[in-house]
């Protein structure tokens, strides 16, 4: 069962990962995306980590995609402008290119197999005590993070000069 | 809990989380300013905007005291993710300076440009914090979200004139490179932590320190290189440098070349200074970073020969400059590293002062920056002229300033270590500088002056970043001793145990 | 179970396409997309790994990933939009007005 589900995932977020890359309209980009995204949830469901995986889920390819679909709709491109971009050679030569990178990238991997882990592994109270107690600093200063990046998107983004 | 001692407990205690606090005032300091900023600036009238500068200096001032009261011998802080230490306190002082100078350089910029002023420097501030945290990185999670901050903030400052396509287009370009070496940077991070099953960077030395050494680890190191080279923009990661800095407005662009560079060598001292420090991990490194200084070095000063903005022209010394400072990096050794430290500070004042005076010559119809705008300058502004004299002396290396002495302790480290090549490539290339260098003084003295409307009269804020960066160039040219035995004490316990 | 390492695998070649997106695509929200591809596929090595290690710190690191990574996209939606008011495209190639 686990292998099924590891290789439906595997096949389908690879395939549709490259079907985001290759394809003209960036609204099917943006759908594939969302696959490609439920398909890493599964993979983490997979590896112990349901908490994770909830938050892959309403985080990233509920609120992230939700907001990148809103603005393709908003700056509504038309089909017809949409041209092809480079030509096959390119294409073809990129993918080989990338085929490289990936062999140089796959590290020398670890060949002890895990162990099983315990049962309150990847859990919401597992993570949320990780997070408050050793993980805490950063935690804050994500918050940090995120108010700057809401100063950003308001001031760029507004209509007129306040 | 992998890579933490038996005997450290597992949470904080109400007495360990006020001491660790404690000994992060400063960064919050910074951080509580520009919050105040945000929200002071909703109540002020345009007469009172001033308020802005003055509460932001003030922050600053109060984050410099406490990082004199905090600084010490090295100890962790917040379940071992920070590290406060002289280091820290250095480039904390660094960083507020080049805080505090943006901040009276903006002064006069915002208001004629239309920006919105407390988010300005609201953010300012904010990515100030953000290079402070890097510099207090003790765990590679905090190395990236602090670069992260940082880099956000700075994305934002760039395309912050909106109407502005070429502001537009910086933003972007910056935002694509930059979020691109932030996945590289991450996937290095996974890497290590793949290796270690943490990311303390104390513990990645201590493991490597042991001789348990795997594969994963010279991969992750890789990875965090072209990361970072990237954000410091040594070649070819430089792509994306002459553009942003062109088209962002001009006191970002000053504080880019000094804020983030030095925020950049920061995370590179704690990454590969403190982490990746033994002997055999350096062979690995030193010779790549070799490599990435000369190509730097010699890129970044030939291109800028051929430049026609000013504006551009700077970009690319900024981007050599780097490669300088890269060469002291390659150099293991306490020369150095306090050298990088002494070259920063040096930098930090030649560029924004060059920038200062870019920004009041600026013409606001016609091409921007153009060489033109200097000729002359000699004799209808000469105080103006002199100044900028010494800035571009100073950046081709000329003693008795800064930029002399930095060159010289830089090389020195390089030959220190055995890399006289390397050496005599940044002295040839210093040389060919001095070419675009002066150039410009030339323009000044000795060209007539074209009937371009005069230069309205300095504001005190602009008239006091010119006066404190010259001041400082000649300063630390005439007696760098001070700042150097200052930097070499940052560096002290870097060296002092054999890893 | 699956051996960690087929999954550090699908994360590179993740990680490789959604590179191969960044420079190749001239549309800014393709380009975007491809970004947040290769974040995605740093998320799974870091999940891999803690479950290699038995180790919470992964999954605090994706948490923490994620975040950035939803902050960013706010922002560079917010640059692309400044862009495409003044222009009425998106195509990265027109961005020419600054030497390259």
């Amino acid at each position: 069962m686990e292998t099924f589900l590891f290789w439906l995932f595997a096949i389908v977020g690879v395939g549709c990962g490259i079907m985001v890359v290759f394809h003209r309209n960036p609204m099917s980009s943006a759908i594939y995306l969302v696959v490609t995204m439920l398909c890493l949830a599964g993979f983490y469901a997979l590896l112990a980590g349901p908490f994770v995986a909830v938050i892959q889920v309403l985080v990233y390819a509920g609120a992230v995609m939700v907001l990148i679909l809103f603005v393709i709709m908003m700056l509504n491109l038309r089909e017809e402008t949409l041209e092809r971009e480079g030509s096959i050679v390119t294409w073809i030569l990129a993918g080989l290119i990338g085929l490289v990178l990936v062999v140089a990238v796959l590290p020398p991997f670890p060949r002890t197999p895990a162990s099983a882990p315990e049962p309150a592994f990847g859990t919401i109270e597992e993570v949320g005590n990780k997070l408050f107690t050793v993980y805490l600093l950063p935690f804050e200063l994500t918050s940090v993070l995120l108010l700057v990046a809401i100063i950003g998107a308001v001031i760029l983004a507004k209509r007129r000069m306040l | 809990m992998a890579g933490r001692t038996e005997d450290q407990e597992t949470h904080m205690d109400a007495t360990a989380l006020l001491d660790s606090t404690g000994a992060l005032l400063p960064h919050m300091t910074v951080l509580v300013t520009g919050l105040v900023i945000l929200t002071l600036d909703l109540f002020l009238t345009p007469r009172s905007r001033y308020l802005n500068e003055v509460v932001g200096l003030i922050g600053l001032l109060l984050a410099f005291l406490f990082t004199l009261s905090t600084a010490g011998a090295p100890r962790q802080v917040f379940m071992a993710m920070a590290v406060v230490d002289y280091l820290g306190a250095f480039f904390n002082a660094t960083f507020l300076l080049i805080a505090a100078l943006t901040i009276l350089l903006s002064a006069s910029y915002v208001r004629r440009e239309g920006v919105s002023v407390g988010e300005y420097y609201a953010l300012i501030l904010f990515a100030t914090t953000g290079f402070m945290f890097v510099a207090a990185a003790a765990d590679l999670i905090m190395v990236f979200l602090a670069i992260e901050t940082l880099s956000i903030a700075t994305y934002i400052l760039a395309g912050l004139l909106r109407e502005d396509p070429r502001s537009q287009e910086a933003a972007f370009k910056y935002f694509m490179l930059g979020v691109l070496s932030s996945a590289f940077f991450l996937y290095g991070i996974a890497t290590i932590y793949g290796a270690l099953g943490n990311t303390n960077l104390v513990h990645l030395a201590q493991v490597l320190g042991q001789g348990d050494f795997s594969p994963l680890l010279l991969m992750g190191m890789a990875l965090l290189i072209v990361g970072l080279g990237f954000k410091v923009a040594v070649v070819p990661f430089h792509m994306w440098a002459p553009d942003v800095y062109e088209g962002a407005p001009t006191t970002v662009t000053a504080f880019m070349t000094a804020g983030p560079k030095a925020a950049a060598f920061a995370a590179f001292l704690r990454v590969f200074f403190q982490g990746f420090t033994t002997p055999e991990m350096v062979q690995h490194w030193a010779p790549i970073f070799a490599f990435l200084a000369a190509l730097t070095m010699i890129l970044g000063n030939f291109v800028a020969i051929a430049q026609q903005s000013l504006k551009r022209m700077l970009a690319y010394s900024s981007i050599a400059h780097a490669g300088y400072a890269f060469v002291a990096l390659v150099a293991h050794n306490a020369l150095g590293a306090s050298s990088i430290l002494y070259y920063l500070v040096a930098y930090t004042l030649m560029s924004l002062g060059a920038f200062t005076v870019l920004m009041v010559v600026a013409r606001r119809e016609g091409p921007l920056y153009a060489f033109d705008d200097y000729a002359g300058l000699g004799t209808t502004h000469p105080l103006l002229a002199a100044m900028m004299a010494l800035f571009m002396f100073a950046l081709a290396g000329f003693p008795p300033t800064a930029g002399f002495a930095g060159k010289f302790y830089v090389f020195s480290a390089a030959v220190q270590a055995g890399y006289y090549g390397l050496a005599l490539i940044g002295v040839l290339t210093s040389v060919v500088s001095v070419v675009y260098y002066t150039r410009v003084v030339m323009l000044m003295y000795m060209r007539e002056p074209n009937g371009a409307p005069p230069i309205p009269r300095l504001a005190p804020t602009t008239m006091a970043v010119l006066g404190i960066t010259a001041v400082g160039i000649l300063y630390m040219g005439i007696f760098p001793g001070g700042i150097m035995r200052l930097a070499e004490h940052s560096v002290a316990f870097l060296f002092q145990a054999k890893m | 179970m699956i051996p960690i390492p087929h999954y550090l695998t699908v994360s590179a070649i993740l990680f490789t396409t959604g590179a191969i997106g960044v420079l190749m695509r001239r549309n800014a929200l393709i380009v975007l997309m491809s970004l947040e591809l290769m974040l995605n596929a740093v998320n799974l090595s870091f999940v891999a790994y803690a479950r290699l290690h038995q180790d919470m710190g992964g999954h605090v690191f994706v948490f923490l990933s994620i975040t950035v990574a939803a902050a960013e996209a706010a922002v560079g939606l917010a640059i692309l939009l400044t862009i495409f008011r003044a222009r009425a495209t998106v195509d990265v190639d027109n961005l020419h007005l600054l030497q390259r």
